[in-house]
């Protein structure tokens, strides 16, 4: 199983956000560098659901701006790791709808559960394959910076 | 100009976060970018030569598809293509 690195701080942050947009689902992107062992996930970007119309189950992230968060991810010597959203009311595992929806292979995929207001368990999932046609979630370990 | 590569699409360009291009238009810029990379055409484009429904691309903070020229739209040397895969997801709907 794969490790995804990531500060406490970011970790605290994605599951923070999804309690603060709950019921509907939260969405933002992961910032880090690769390093031998995976992605370090050093800062975390909110983004705005665009998915107005069922956003207490659906998300989705205008590509204008991740076009500015990469922007700004690059003046800082960063790149997009990953995306995260939390899941109201529902585990957090992905759905078929994330992983039709999912194109950033090679990223990792946060998901957190939010029950009732109150974030509960936070996964990772690896999205390895080279193509549309092999892509596939692979289930990843949290690894919180200085705390494993 | 510069194209900004994103991260899933690095591998297929030899590591690289931005390649510089020529060409007169978007059209060329992204020709001249799949030629000196031929492993990004299949994931930018369908086998009819159309961009993929989930690959996004920008023109500075243009979105190409909404240009009056679209990929016909003339660029210039300051001008900068970002490649933006869709992002999207949610949780299953309750029966």
């Amino acid at each position: 199983m794969s490790t995804l690195r990531m500060t406490r701080a970011v970790y605290e942050e994605v599951r923070a956000h999804g309690e603060e947009t709950y019921p509907h689902e939260c969405c933002g992107a992961l910032l880090g560098t690769v390093t031998p062992e995976g992605w370090s996930i050093t800062s975390s970007a909110r983004a705005g659901n665009t998915r107005t119309d069922s956003a207490h189950n659906r998300y989705s992230i205008a590509p204008i701006e991740l076009v500015r968060i990469e922007r700004e991810a690059r003046a800082r010597g960063l790149s997009i790791g990953g995306f995260y959203h939390s899941h109201p009311d529902h585990p957090a595992q992905w759905s078929q709808t994330d992983f039709a929806e999912a194109h950033w292979l090679g990223c990792s995929y946060v998901i957190t559960a939010v029950a009732q207001g109150k974030a509960t368990v936070t996964n990772s999932f690896f999205l390895a394959g080279t193509t549309e046609e092999d892509k596939r979630f692979d289930t990843e370990r949290i690894d919180i910076a200085g705390e494993s | 100009m510069k194209v900004f590569i994103p991260t899933p699409l690095r591998v297929f360009a030899g590591g690289k976060d931005k390649v510089e291009v020529g060409g007169a238009t978007i059209a060329a810029a992204l020709d001249e970018l799949t030629q000196t990379y031929p492993d990004l055409r299949k994931h930018l484009f369908t086998p009819e030569g159309k961009l993929r429904a989930f690959v996004n691309v920008y023109l500075n903070d243009e979105d190409v598809r909404y240009l009056p020229e679209k990929e016909a739209t003339a660029i210039r040397d300051s001008d900068t293509l970002s490649i933006i895969p869709s992002i999207a997801g949610g949780a299953p709907v309750r029966a």
